[in-house]
Protein backbone atom coordinates (compact mmCIF):
# COMPACT_ATOMS: atom_id res chain seq x y z
CA UNK A 1 0.00 0.00 0.00
CA UNK A 2 1.54 3.26 -0.98
CA UNK A 3 0.76 6.62 1.47
CA UNK A 4 1.58 9.06 -1.01
CA UNK A 5 -1.40 11.30 -2.24
CA UNK A 6 -1.28 11.18 -5.56
CA UNK A 7 -2.05 8.00 -7.43
CA UNK A 8 0.83 8.59 -9.44
CA UNK A 9 3.14 11.32 -8.19
CA UNK A 10 3.29 14.79 -10.16
CA UNK A 11 6.34 15.60 -11.71
CA UNK A 12 7.13 18.30 -8.97
CA UNK A 13 6.79 16.02 -6.29
CA UNK A 14 9.28 13.06 -7.43
CA UNK A 15 11.30 12.14 -5.07
CA UNK A 16 14.09 9.74 -5.58
CA UNK A 17 12.70 6.79 -4.59
CA UNK A 18 10.37 6.87 -7.94
CA UNK A 19 12.59 6.89 -10.80
CA UNK A 20 11.49 7.36 -14.08
CA UNK A 21 9.85 4.51 -15.81
CA UNK A 22 11.54 2.97 -18.51
CA UNK A 23 8.85 2.50 -21.45
CA UNK A 24 9.08 -0.44 -23.64
CA UNK A 25 10.20 -0.51 -26.93
CA UNK A 26 10.24 -2.78 -30.62
CA UNK A 27 13.32 -1.64 -32.95
CA UNK A 28 13.16 -3.20 -36.37
CA UNK A 29 15.69 -2.05 -38.86
CA UNK A 30 15.05 -2.17 -42.71
CA UNK A 31 16.98 -0.62 -45.54
CA UNK A 32 15.98 2.85 -45.50
CA UNK A 33 16.22 3.03 -41.91
CA UNK A 34 14.76 2.05 -37.98
CA UNK A 35 11.46 2.44 -36.65
CA UNK A 36 10.84 2.48 -32.90
CA UNK A 37 7.53 2.13 -31.16
CA UNK A 38 7.53 2.98 -27.19
CA UNK A 39 4.70 2.23 -25.01
CA UNK A 40 4.00 6.35 -22.91
CA UNK A 41 0.51 5.67 -21.62
CA UNK A 42 -0.90 9.21 -20.44
CA UNK A 43 1.85 11.43 -22.73
CA UNK A 44 0.41 13.90 -25.02
CA UNK A 45 2.06 15.86 -27.60
CA UNK A 46 3.27 18.27 -25.22
CA UNK A 47 4.29 16.27 -22.77
CA UNK A 48 6.61 14.68 -24.53
CA UNK A 49 10.29 15.58 -25.81
CA UNK A 50 12.56 13.94 -28.05
CA UNK A 51 15.95 14.86 -27.88
CA UNK A 52 18.99 13.84 -29.88
CA UNK A 53 22.46 15.69 -28.34
CA UNK A 54 25.55 14.18 -30.06
CA UNK A 55 24.45 10.63 -30.81
CA UNK A 56 22.07 9.62 -27.93
CA UNK A 57 18.45 10.10 -28.41
CA UNK A 58 16.35 10.25 -25.48
CA UNK A 59 12.70 10.20 -24.83
CA UNK A 60 10.93 11.94 -22.22
CA UNK A 61 7.73 12.06 -21.50
CA UNK A 62 5.12 12.36 -18.43
CA UNK A 63 2.09 10.65 -17.48
CA UNK A 64 -1.03 13.41 -16.79
CA UNK A 65 -3.83 11.44 -15.15
CA UNK A 66 -7.09 12.69 -14.63
CA UNK A 67 -7.40 12.41 -11.12
CA UNK A 68 -10.71 13.89 -9.38
CA UNK A 69 -10.40 15.91 -6.04
CA UNK A 70 -9.39 13.46 -3.07
CA UNK A 71 -8.55 10.69 -4.30
CA UNK A 72 -6.81 7.90 -2.05
CA UNK A 73 -4.61 5.16 -3.75
CA UNK A 74 -5.16 1.90 -2.60
CA UNK A 75 -3.28 0.37 -5.05
CA UNK A 76 -0.61 1.33 -7.61
CA UNK A 77 1.59 -0.68 -9.88
CA UNK A 78 2.92 2.32 -11.77
CA UNK A 79 4.66 4.81 -9.16
CA UNK A 80 6.23 7.34 -10.91
CA UNK A 81 4.64 9.56 -13.29
CA UNK A 82 7.46 10.24 -15.96
CA UNK A 83 9.02 8.25 -18.99
CA UNK A 84 12.68 8.45 -19.73
CA UNK A 85 14.67 6.06 -21.92
CA UNK A 86 18.07 6.67 -24.08
CA UNK A 87 19.44 5.26 -26.99
CA UNK A 88 22.64 5.51 -29.12
CA UNK A 89 22.35 6.14 -32.60
CA UNK A 90 24.95 4.96 -34.82
CA UNK A 91 26.53 7.45 -37.50
CA UNK A 92 24.71 6.12 -40.78
CA UNK A 93 21.62 7.09 -39.30
CA UNK A 94 20.23 11.20 -40.07
CA UNK A 95 19.34 12.16 -36.93
CA UNK A 96 17.89 15.63 -38.30
CA UNK A 97 14.90 13.81 -39.94
CA UNK A 98 13.38 11.83 -37.17
CA UNK A 99 10.08 11.57 -37.68
CA UNK A 100 7.62 11.41 -34.35
CA UNK A 101 3.85 10.29 -34.24
CA UNK A 102 2.39 9.95 -31.09
CA UNK A 103 -1.05 7.91 -30.91
CA UNK A 104 -3.36 6.24 -27.74
CA UNK A 105 -0.42 5.92 -25.51
CA UNK A 106 2.33 4.47 -27.99
CA UNK A 107 5.12 6.73 -29.63
CA UNK A 108 6.32 5.66 -32.96
CA UNK A 109 9.42 7.16 -34.00
CA UNK A 110 11.59 6.78 -37.76
CA UNK A 111 15.11 7.48 -37.82
CA UNK A 112 16.01 7.09 -41.50
CA UNK A 113 19.29 6.18 -42.76
CA UNK A 114 21.58 8.61 -44.52
CA UNK A 115 21.70 8.59 -48.42
CA UNK A 116 24.66 7.47 -48.51
CA UNK A 117 24.82 4.19 -46.49
CA UNK A 118 21.33 3.05 -47.99
CA UNK A 119 22.50 -0.42 -49.71
CA UNK A 120 23.88 -0.51 -53.19
CA UNK A 121 25.00 -3.25 -54.60
CA UNK A 122 28.84 -2.96 -55.98
CA UNK A 123 29.14 -4.37 -59.68
CA UNK A 124 32.22 -6.57 -60.04
CA UNK A 125 34.28 -5.50 -63.17
CA UNK A 126 35.56 -8.10 -65.35
CA UNK A 127 39.49 -7.56 -65.26
CA UNK B 1 35.68 2.00 -35.32
CA UNK B 2 33.95 2.20 -31.94
CA UNK B 3 34.72 5.84 -30.15
CA UNK B 4 35.61 3.37 -26.78
CA UNK B 5 36.00 0.18 -25.86
CA UNK B 6 33.30 0.48 -23.72
CA UNK B 7 30.43 1.05 -26.66
CA UNK B 8 30.47 -2.50 -28.26
CA UNK B 9 28.17 -3.13 -30.58
CA UNK B 10 25.08 -5.21 -29.45
CA UNK B 11 25.62 -2.91 -26.34
CA UNK B 12 25.65 -4.84 -22.75
CA UNK B 13 24.48 -2.01 -20.96
CA UNK B 14 20.59 -2.60 -22.08
CA UNK B 15 21.36 -5.69 -21.12
CA UNK B 16 21.87 -4.54 -17.60
CA UNK B 17 18.36 -2.42 -17.68
CA UNK B 18 16.66 -5.71 -18.94
CA UNK B 19 18.07 -7.78 -15.40
CA UNK B 20 17.67 -4.49 -13.40
CA UNK B 21 13.87 -5.45 -14.84
CA UNK B 22 13.82 -8.77 -14.21
CA UNK B 23 15.39 -8.96 -10.71
CA UNK B 24 12.30 -6.45 -10.20
CA UNK B 25 10.12 -7.95 -11.42
CA UNK B 26 10.90 -11.52 -9.54
CA UNK B 27 12.06 -10.10 -6.14
CA UNK B 28 9.01 -8.37 -4.73
CA UNK B 29 9.10 -7.03 -0.85
CA UNK B 30 10.04 -9.76 0.45
CA UNK B 31 7.84 -11.19 4.02
CA UNK B 32 4.35 -9.45 2.55
CA UNK B 33 1.02 -11.33 2.16
CA UNK B 34 0.17 -10.69 -1.62
CA UNK B 35 -3.76 -11.02 -2.79
CA UNK B 36 -4.57 -14.43 -4.40
CA UNK B 37 -5.04 -12.35 -7.46
CA UNK B 38 -2.02 -10.12 -7.22
CA UNK B 39 -0.34 -10.54 -10.76
CA UNK B 40 3.47 -10.59 -11.48
CA UNK B 41 4.83 -7.15 -11.47
CA UNK B 42 4.26 -5.76 -14.94
CA UNK B 43 1.82 -7.84 -16.31
CA UNK B 44 -0.05 -5.95 -19.35
CA UNK B 45 -2.30 -3.76 -18.41
CA UNK B 46 -0.70 -2.07 -15.42
CA UNK B 47 -3.46 -0.81 -13.10
CA UNK B 48 -3.49 2.07 -10.59
CA UNK B 49 -6.68 2.19 -8.46
CA UNK B 50 -8.01 4.83 -5.98
CA UNK B 51 -10.90 5.73 -3.71
CA UNK B 52 -12.95 9.18 -3.60
CA UNK B 53 -15.58 9.31 -1.01
CA UNK B 54 -18.28 8.41 -3.19
CA UNK B 55 -16.67 6.47 -6.30
CA UNK B 56 -13.97 3.79 -7.24
CA UNK B 57 -11.08 4.78 -10.04
CA UNK B 58 -9.18 2.53 -11.82
CA UNK B 59 -6.79 3.32 -14.22
CA UNK B 60 -5.49 0.41 -16.93
CA UNK B 61 -2.24 1.50 -18.55
CA UNK B 62 -2.72 -0.29 -22.43
CA UNK B 63 -1.26 1.98 -25.18
CA UNK B 64 -1.96 1.21 -28.63
CA UNK B 65 -5.58 -0.44 -28.47
CA UNK B 66 -8.31 0.31 -30.65
CA UNK B 67 -11.29 1.27 -28.35
CA UNK B 68 -13.85 -1.06 -30.12
CA UNK B 69 -11.86 -3.78 -29.07
CA UNK B 70 -11.70 -3.11 -25.30
CA UNK B 71 -13.93 -5.27 -23.06
CA UNK B 72 -14.69 -3.98 -19.64
CA UNK B 73 -17.56 -6.03 -17.98
CA UNK B 74 -18.83 -6.14 -14.11
CA UNK B 75 -19.98 -9.59 -12.67
CA UNK B 76 -20.11 -10.91 -9.02
CA UNK B 77 -17.63 -8.04 -7.85
CA UNK B 78 -14.94 -8.58 -10.15
CA UNK B 79 -14.02 -6.65 -12.53
CA UNK B 80 -12.85 -7.77 -15.95
CA UNK B 81 -10.42 -5.73 -18.39
CA UNK B 82 -9.82 -7.57 -21.25
CA UNK B 83 -9.09 -6.96 -24.96
CA UNK B 84 -6.42 -7.34 -28.22
CA UNK B 85 -3.45 -5.26 -28.82
CA UNK B 86 -2.81 -5.71 -32.93
CA UNK B 87 1.27 -6.13 -33.63
CA UNK B 88 1.77 -4.09 -36.81
CA UNK B 89 2.03 -6.03 -40.02
CA UNK B 90 5.03 -6.73 -41.34
CA UNK B 91 5.30 -6.49 -44.79
CA UNK B 92 6.24 -10.02 -46.58
CA UNK B 93 9.67 -10.01 -48.31
CA UNK B 94 10.95 -7.02 -46.41
CA UNK B 95 14.42 -7.46 -44.98
CA UNK B 96 13.46 -6.42 -41.64
CA UNK B 97 15.95 -6.70 -38.51
CA UNK B 98 14.26 -7.40 -35.18
CA UNK B 99 16.51 -5.36 -32.26
CA UNK B 100 13.72 -4.98 -29.69
CA UNK B 101 10.56 -6.78 -28.84
CA UNK B 102 9.76 -5.59 -25.49
CA UNK B 103 5.69 -4.53 -26.12
CA UNK B 104 2.92 -7.15 -25.46
CA UNK B 105 0.96 -8.16 -27.96
CA UNK B 106 -2.28 -10.59 -28.40
CA UNK B 107 -4.76 -10.72 -26.35
CA UNK B 108 -4.98 -9.33 -22.49
CA UNK B 109 -6.95 -9.61 -19.64
CA UNK B 110 -6.95 -8.57 -16.35
CA UNK B 111 -9.71 -9.38 -13.19
CA UNK B 112 -9.68 -7.06 -10.32
CA UNK B 113 -12.02 -7.29 -6.87
CA UNK B 114 -14.07 -4.54 -6.35
CA UNK B 115 -14.53 -3.25 -2.88
CA UNK B 116 -18.37 -4.46 -1.79
CA UNK B 117 -19.31 -0.72 -1.69
CA UNK B 118 -18.90 -0.41 -5.49
CA UNK B 119 -22.54 -0.51 -7.75
CA UNK B 120 -21.78 -2.84 -10.33
CA UNK B 121 -24.92 -0.47 -12.45
CA UNK B 122 -23.12 2.67 -12.12
CA UNK B 123 -19.53 2.12 -13.97
CA UNK B 124 -18.24 4.51 -16.89
CA UNK B 125 -15.29 3.86 -19.25
CA UNK B 126 -13.60 5.88 -21.56
CA UNK B 127 -9.82 5.42 -22.86
CA UNK B 128 -7.67 8.38 -23.46
CA UNK B 129 -3.54 8.73 -24.57
CA UNK B 130 -3.48 4.88 -23.66
CA UNK B 131 -5.45 4.64 -20.68
CA UNK B 132 -8.75 3.45 -19.57
CA UNK B 133 -10.33 5.18 -16.78
CA UNK B 134 -13.25 3.32 -14.95
CA UNK B 135 -15.33 5.05 -12.44
CA UNK B 136 -17.79 3.24 -10.35
CA UNK B 137 -20.22 5.16 -8.08
CA UNK B 138 -20.30 3.65 -4.36
CA UNK B 139 -23.66 2.74 -3.84
CA UNK B 140 -25.59 5.45 -1.85
CA UNK B 141 -26.11 3.33 1.57
CA UNK B 142 -22.65 3.62 1.87
CA UNK B 143 -21.64 7.30 0.81
CA UNK B 144 -20.48 9.26 3.70
CA UNK B 145 -23.20 11.36 5.24
CA UNK B 146 -23.95 14.10 7.94
CA UNK B 147 -26.32 13.08 10.63
CA UNK B 148 -27.98 15.55 12.06
CA UNK B 149 -28.57 15.92 15.60
CA UNK B 150 -32.25 16.80 16.35
CA UNK B 151 -33.05 19.31 18.67
CA UNK B 152 -34.58 17.03 22.19
CA UNK B 153 -36.89 19.67 22.97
Amino acid sequence: MDNTKDLVKQDNQNTPTAPPLIPPVDVTEDDSGITLLADLPGATRETLSIDVNGDTLTLEASLGLEQPQGLQPVYAEIRSARYRRSFTLSRELDSAHIDATLKDGVLSLRVPKLEQAKPRRIQVRAS
Amino acid sequence: MYPSLLRVPGDWFADFDELHRQMERLLGPPGQVSSIRAVQRGTFPAVNIGLTPDAVEIYAFAPGIDASSLDVSVDKGLLTIAGRREAKPREKGAKVNVYASERVHGEFRRVLSLPEDADPDKVEASYRNGIVHIHILKREASKPRRIAIKDSQ
